[in-house]
């Protein structure tokens, strides 16, 4: 306890000096935890991904559609229980700026294959029975202030044209983890218009979801609707719905990369402010380190002392700076809603902000530490201020 | 008579470990700074220089890029006739029919990796068209066979890119018969083969986008208003440079804005340490400025001493920053254009203006975090800092 209260008076000594650092250590640690969570935001869609849920689409790529008729077939396969299909539709709404991921989807299977995503029974039968309704996640509808009812027009690209729809279910996501970001509406819709103006395009399908019954049995579903398709025209690749996921990321993993090479030298940062601060206040102290000498004190026991100042500097630092994490994560999610959906600080951020901390204290106090117990008495007390 | 600027320097070199761990504070967060403004302004080079401003894409009304547009044969051909299309030295037209689809293929170190490529099926002109293409393996693939030939950053990266070597798709085995380099562009990200072969085996029956050089440059406006209005045709014309300078667009805004954000905070840090270095430089030298304040020198030169003291600290921080920086130039790194959804090198890329944003931001760093400490020395009192030990 009374070592505590020594490391405490020391640590204080220079309020000025020791707050700018605190200050310095807790900023460094909030952008840590802010960035540690990016790369979680964008690993998200893989935790809510389902193990029983498998992914068809063409094997040359995901621009390649499949015909409608592989859904049948796809349904024969043992162990598939429910089959939805859907398209990506990549329409504008309004501008370029305003993205959001938006997928015209067979609805009746597809409500039934993502239990995720909730609507109210009214809602839910709306949405089923008008072939122009659209359904839209509560953020999506928040940050566009849509209401039910209200006539939204997306401007295709892969699609062209002007497309109406009818807002006429709002959901929510089961839990934290679920994008609320989404638009989804009926592929009939698509479907029927395409007959009309691109007759060529109509009965195709982007990819197939698929509903198994057991989440041990999908790799031998994934190989039996592989090879039901093999040598055709149109060859298909089924992953479970994670693994679709990750290679997704893994497209833009340099991206990734690159912040978390920009985590690590954050901590950089710190180690310099905080060894600076460390060896000025070891080097202000030398002739008491000399007299602690004097008196019989080991080489050692000074270098705890200096050692337990820093770790509990850069605690301190530490706790700060998670605290202020949160607001910051939040402030984050509502200017930036669109690129990252889900931005939650994970636990595992917190534990990491406490490694790194004890790692930047243990670090910092090396230098002075080694001086200290170098120091030779009387070299010590000659020196003065 | 101000204070010479030696003693700012000279007081910096006695408190050395100070001076280099502050210094190295700020050349991480320079660092930082520079390398994701040369991250983009990397892509952005390899975009930009992709396309020449000689050359005319003709894309579908409404498509982001080529991968989403086709353009029918009668609509290509009509395009074809116009008489702003250039004729070449053999007395054909400078004009490609293309097809542009993307596969995905499996990286080489690692065959779980897969990512998205960009085929393209190409024309008799297509070549003649990029100057900056240059074959450094192999030959041209012969038209009507199954051949192709990879840019040299898929070759690199790709399973089955290298020369010799086979790519299965749409039911087939193509070869590899040449490695071409098209300099740092985005072509060198891209497989070319026949585009007559490359749509019959994906079953495609319509050209996604024309190329073609312009006869005279100055008639593009007339013929994009032209080609535009005409009912016939449901297309659109820019120049290539601009379609490929669109294409960078999300991208580099979206590292831009993460670089500034990240460096804001960061610097932030810095400043904090500049500002604890200098406090501590001007509490040591207490009885020094009384002296020197009893001596004569003004308020103004102390003030200006420090100042100075903690610029050169800020100069340090930003050269060493952008020298680690410069390092950075060797790296390639490929990721996805999000809005091609395709696979694209770049490397990092220096320029001064860079360079200058980053002197310029580790002066501010030095100034912010010195201008209080500054102030305090220049405002003491000259008999009490002289009573001070």
């Amino acid at each position: 306890m009374f070592i505590l209260k020594l490391l405490f008076k020391n640590a204080f000594r220079h309020k000025l000096r020791t707050f700018l650092t605190l200050l310095s250590i807790a900023i460094a640690i909030m952008a840590f935890g802010l960035l540690r969570t990016v790369v979680s935001a964008w690993y998200s869609g893989v935790e809510t991904s389902s193990a029983s849920r498998l992914i068809t689409r063409n094997a040359v790529s995901l621009v390649f559609p499949l015909p409608l008729a592989y859904k049948d077939r796809i349904r024969q396969v043992e162990g598939v229980t429910l089959v939805s299909f859907g398209n990506w539709f990549g329409g504008i709404y309004i501008d370029r700026k305003n993205f959001f991921p938006n997928l015209a989807v067979e609805p009746h299977t597809y409500l039934d294959l993502y239990p995720e995503f909730i609507l109210s029974p009214e809602e839910r039968q709306a949405f089923l029975r008008d072939r122009k309704g659209a359904m839209a996640g509560k953020k999506l509808a928040e940050r566009f202030k849509w209401k039910i009812g209200d006539l939204i027009t997306l401007q295709g690209t892969i699609f062209p044209g002007n497309w109406e729809f009818v807002l006429r279910g709002i959901y929510r996501g089961r839990d934290e983890n679920v994008d609320e970001n989404q638009f989804f509406f009926h592929w009939d819709y698509l479907n029927e218009t395409l007959k009309k103006t691109a007759p060529r395009r109509a009965d195709r399908v982007g990819f197939y979801m698929i509903g198994v019954d057991h989440p041990n049995n999908s790799p031998l579903v994934v190989q039996a609707i592989d090879r039901t398709f093999k040598n055709s025209l149109a060859e298909t690749l089924t992953e479970t719905e994670k693994a679709f996921t990750l290679s997704f990321i893994s497209m833009s993993e340099a991206i990734i990369v690159a912040i978390q090479v920009v985590s690590f030298v954050v901590i950089g940062i710190i180690i310099a402010v905080v060894a600076n601060t460390m060896s000025m206040a070891a080097r202000e102290r030398a002739w008491e380190y000399a007299v602690l000498k004097t008196l019989g004190f080991g080489g050692w026991h000074i270098g705890r002392l200096i050692l337990g100042e820093s770790l509990l500097i850069t605690l301190m630092g530490c706790v700060l700076g998670m605290a202020i994490t949160f607001p910051a994560a939040y402030i984050f999610k509502k200017t930036v809603p669109m690129y990252l959906p889900i931005f939650q600080v994970e636990e595992t951020t917190l534990y990491l902000d406490l490694i790194a901390s004890l790692g930047v204290g243990i670090l910092s106090a090396l230098i002075p530490t080694w001086r200290a117990i170098r120091v030779r008495i009387a070299d010590g007390l000659r020196r003065i201020g | 008579m101000g204070l010479p600027l030696s003693y700012s320097i000279r007081n910096l070199w006695t408190r050395r470990l100070t001076t280099i761990l502050t210094a190295s504070g700020m050349a991480l967060v320079v660092f930082v700074f520079t390398a994701i403004l040369m991250m983009a302004e990397g892509l952005k080079k390899t975009l930009v220089e992709t396309g020449s401003p000689d050359n005319v894409v003709i894309l579908r009304k409404g498509s982001s890029s080529e991968v989403q547009s086709w353009v029918e044969r009668i609509q290509a051909s009509i395009i074809e006739t116009q008489r702003e299309v250039a004729f070449g030295a053999d007395g054909r037209r400078l004009l490609a029919k293309e097809a542009v689809v993307l596969i995905s293929l499996p990286k080489r170190e690692n065959s779980k990796a897969v990512s998205n490529v960009v085929v393209r099926g190409i024309g008799e002109s297509s070549l003649a068209l990029r100057p900056q293409m240059r074959m450094v393996q192999g030959r041209v693939p012969r038209p009507g066979l199954p051949e192709i030939m990879a840019g040299q950053k898929i070759a690199e990266r790709f399973r089955g890119g290298g020369l010799g070597e086979t790519l299965r798709f749409g039911l087939r085995d193509w070869t590899v018969v040449g490695v071409f380099d098209a300099g740092n562009t985005g072509f060198s990200s891209e497989i070319w083969g026949d585009a007559d072969q490359l749509m019959q085996a994906f079953r495609r029956l319509v050209y996604s986008v024309v190329i073609f050089k312009l006869h005279d440059p100055g008639e593009f406006l007339p013929f994009k208003r032209r080609i535009e209005t005409d009912p016939r045709l449901n297309l659109e014309a820019k120049r290539e440079n601009r379609y490929y300078a669109e294409q960078s667009e999300i991208m580099s805004k979206f590292l831009n804005i993460l670089g500034l954000s990240l460096t804001l905070i960061f610097s932030f840090g810095a400043m904090l340490g500049a500002m604890i270095t200098m406090y501590s430089s001007v509490a040591n030298r207490t009885s020094e400025i009384g002296t020197l304040r009893a001596l004569g020198f003004p308020r103004g030169s102390i003030l200006r001493a420090f100042l100075y003291e903690s610029l050169f600290l800020g100069l340090i921080g930003g050269g060493a920053g952008i020298f680690l920086g410069s390092f950075m130039q060797l790296i390639t790194i490929s990721t996805m254009n999000f809005q091609t959804f395709s696979e694209l090198a770049f490397s990092f890329a220096l320029t001064w203006e860079i360079a200058w944003k980053a002197i310029a931001f580790s002066l501010v760093m030095g100034l912010v975090g010195g201008f209080l400490p500054s102030l305090r020395a220049s405002r003491m009192n000259i008999v009490e800092s002289l009573r001070a030990q």
